[in-house]
């Protein structure tokens, strides 16, 4: 059960390798989370995460998941539920970030990319939902990103997969008021990770560890939407709104 | 060939789920929730699936989630609210009344107080039911002479998992009753209640107040002299540090006789009326609650109360109930809710006390007035909250950051001395701690396992502390 300060005895982890998640996880381990499923398309590429969290204690287990197979996710949700029993929280981390001009011209490939981002979030979101509408209780935390709050040129496709995304888990928890379920959204800015490594870091980039404090703050605080850092707020909500011409000008950069 | 229709899908009947929150408003769940009205539809309130178990709600004054049930059943009970004030000896101290679980605190004062009567005892507010009161065992200002909730009650009827009905009492079936005495609504669905209710002079109080400039001040009026008044408490600041650390303003009464309320009163010597004055709005925004806002209401409040003052009427709202008049109080702390602690400690740990305050005065934690009180002995149930030894309560804010983890370190030095914390007030402690703060764990189990071996009575409480 999720307790007064946010804190949860159960966490799912869709996409398992995602820094960010783990460093979420840490962090709720740390607290009182006693038992972790991560979702993985290849167990062992989580081995040494499972036997960290082991290690500390922790009922930690994998589970196969592939975002690209929705068909398969309600079983995936269905399994985690049976290891787990009750399902604190289901936290949406995994996805594609492309940060090459060349996707431009391989429509299979960004296809690909909105197929995980988004339409992986879709599946995998919905069935999340119906396993915590039973419990009458559960947080699905959906990791989108300030990218999709106004596109660039330069990430057309990561950025509207996570707006997406990101409009699609606002209207989920919307639609799971008055269940005891929820859904928050994490809208994290530049963050350095393997998966952005050798790209130019956007202004105010932060750490996973950093992200997860904040997300933790925001869990406590019961907030609907965890801007991480928090500046991001101020700082795309009048980007958003620039001119188009202004806002080309300002993201070429 | 005619067609076949196809058979129909099997429509799974799905609850009306209905998110419950805990008065701290903090982590809601949804349930199927029932709303029996009369005592024989409250006994077939019983689901017939128990996937999720059953838990007994009475006006959701518990500050956590002990009368939540995600995704299970809740049986609220407050529309069955009858209650029967017994014939009695009129030399005889007190007198017998039964009442429905539904029935509040508040209904039965508006029928008592006229009739010379008081309830056996009051926790700070009277919106609270007669099943919440037993299943919480509740305490109050009364607690150093005459105990709690549970002491008091002479039987009660109880539905069993199984459905079916047991009267029980300290001396009929005893294990089932002290274990149903603050054992959380999870050994049954608690229907009525008999307790014994004492005779009062007259609906007023003589109150005596006392400003005590720090916490060794205010400990030792109570040590001193708590035993010549049948009410007492005291509001701490906890916000205030150095050499203000601990200042309280301590309250002790007594009902006054009718010569004595004449004056404040007139002819009617039981004259009672309650009611809400005010409403909080519906909507807080976030943060209104805040250091400064909070620091500066306790300020005015300490400054405002007189340095000794003695024989002072006052109503019984006044003295008991003073938060009843706004109603919807709890709302004032915005979107993120906010949390009670409450812990017992021995006297003999009174050094823990002083650490304790300290540490909280430090961590520029942001409080309302706390309340401290000194309890007298616990009686016999194993899950009981009320111990001999001191008592502090503290409102805080849910989103104070850093709350967590101090809590935590809290909770140690309160089991280092072999305190525990009141479980109708938790929300966030850690399960592993339970047995520590309450040893007779085990006994409590033996007896639930006894009446409800599949677990069919849940709460959201029992299952985040693994109960």
């Amino acid at each position: 059960m999720r307790d007064a300060l946010g804190s949860v005895q159960s966490v799912l982890v869709l996409g398992g390798n995602s820094e960010i998640a783990l460093a979420i996880v840490d962090r709720l381990v740390a607290s009182r989370c006693k038992k972790v499923v991560l979702g993985v398309r290849s167990p062992a590429s989580a081995t040494t995460t499972l036997n960290r969290l082991r290690s500390a204690g922790v009922d930690a287990d994998t589970i196969v998941f592939d975002a690209l197979d929705p068909a398969s996710h309600t079983k995936v949700i269905d399994a985690a539920a049976e290891r787990m029993g009750d399902i604190d929280m289901v936290i949406l981390a995994f996805g594609i970030l492309d940060g090459h001009a060349e996707i431009d011209t391989d429509p299979v490939f960004a296809a690909q990319v909105v197929q995980t981002n988004f339409g992986g979030a879709v599946s995998a979101g919905l069935a999340s939902a119906v396993q915590l509408r039973k419990q009458g209780h559960g947080t699905i935390l959906s990791i989108t990103s300030v990218a999709g709050v106004r596109s660039r040129a330069e990430n057309m496709i990561y950025a509207s997969s996570k707006a997406g995304m990101d409009s699609f888990s606002q209207a989920l928890g919307d639609a799971l008021i008055g269940t005891g379920a929820r859904c928050v959204v994490v809208r994290p800015g530049f963050v350095h990770t393997h998966m952005t490594e050798g790209m130019k870091p956007a202004p105010f980039a932060t750490t996973p560890d950093k992200i997860a404090d904040t997300v933790i703050n925001g869990l406590q605080k019961n907030k609907e939407i965890i801007w991480a850092p928090s500046i991001m707020m101020p700082m795309f909500l009048t980007l958003r709104h620039l001119p188009r011409f202004l806002w080309r000008k300002i993201s070429a950069t | 060939m005619p067609s076949t229709p196809p058979e129909p899908a099997a429509v799974r009947a799905v609850p009306s789920s209905v998110e419950l929150f805990g008065w701290g408003r903090t982590a809601p769940s949804g349930a199927d929730v029932r709303r029996p009205t009369s005592p024989i539809e409250l006994q077939r309130a019983l689901p017939t699936s128990f996937e999720r178990g059953l838990i007994a709600r009475g006006l959701g004054r518990s500050y956590g989630d002990a009368a939540q049930n995600a995704g299970g059943t809740v049986i609220e009970t407050t529309d069955v609210a009858a209650f029967t004030i017994h014939e009695s000896d009129p030399n005889s101290d007190t007198v017998l009344v039964t009442a429905d679980a539904g029935a509040s605190i508040d209904r039965l004062l508006h029928a008592l107080v006229p009739q010379g009567l008081f309830v056996p005892v009051t926790p700070g507010t009277r919106y609270v039911t007669v099943g919440g009161a037993i299943a919480a065992d509740i305490h109050g200002k009364n607690h150093h002479l005459k105990g709690s909730w549970c002491n008091h009650v002479v039987s009660l009827h109880l539905q069993l998992a199984d459905g079916s009905v047991v009267e029980i009492g300290p001396d009929r079936d005893p294990e089932l009753f002290w274990a149903t005495a603050g054992g959380m609504g999870l050994t049954g669905v608690i229907l009525d209640a008999t307790f014994r209710c004492p005779r009062i002079g007259s609906s007023q109080l003589l109150v005596d107040t006392d400003r005590a400039a720090d916490l060794d001040a205010v400990c030792e009026l109570m040590r001193s002299g708590d035993h010549l008044y049948d009410y007492s408490v005291a509001w701490i600041d906890l916000m205030a540090t150095g050499a203000n650390m601990g200042r309280s303003v301590l309250t002790r009464g007594r009902f006054a006789s009718a010569e004595e309320a004449a004056p404040k009163i007139g002819a009617d010597p039981y004259k009672y009326s309650a009611s809400e004055l005010v409403s909080a709005p519906p909507f807080m925004p976030a943060g209104l609650l805040n250091k400064l806002s909070i620091r500066a209401f306790n300020e005015l409040w300490f400054r405002k109360a007189p340095v000794e003052r003695r024989d002072e009427i006052q109503s019984i709202p006044t003295f008991f109930h003073p938060l009843d008049m706004v109603r919807g109080w709890n709302r004032i702390y915005g979107p993120a809710g906010f949390l009670q602690w409450q812990f017992v400690i021995p006297f003999d740990a009174t050094r823990t006390l002083f650490t304790i305050v300290e540490e909280i005065s430090q961590s520029g934690c942001t409080s309302f007035l706390a309340v401290l009180k000194s309890f007298g002995e616990g009686n016999a149930a194993p899950l009981s909250f009320p111990a001999g030894g001191w008592t502090l309560a503290l409102d805080i804010p849910a989103g104070v950051p850093g709350l967590g983890p101090l809590l935590d370190r809290l909770d140690n030095l309160v089991v280092g001395v072999g305190g525990r914390i009141y479980l109708a007030k938790d929300s966030r402690v850690r399960p592993e701690l339970l047995p520590q703060m309450y040893p007779r764990l085990d006994e409590w189990k033996t007896v639930r396992e006894r009446v409800d071996p599949n677990r069919r009575m849940m709460s959201d409480l029992a299952r985040r502390l693994g109960l």
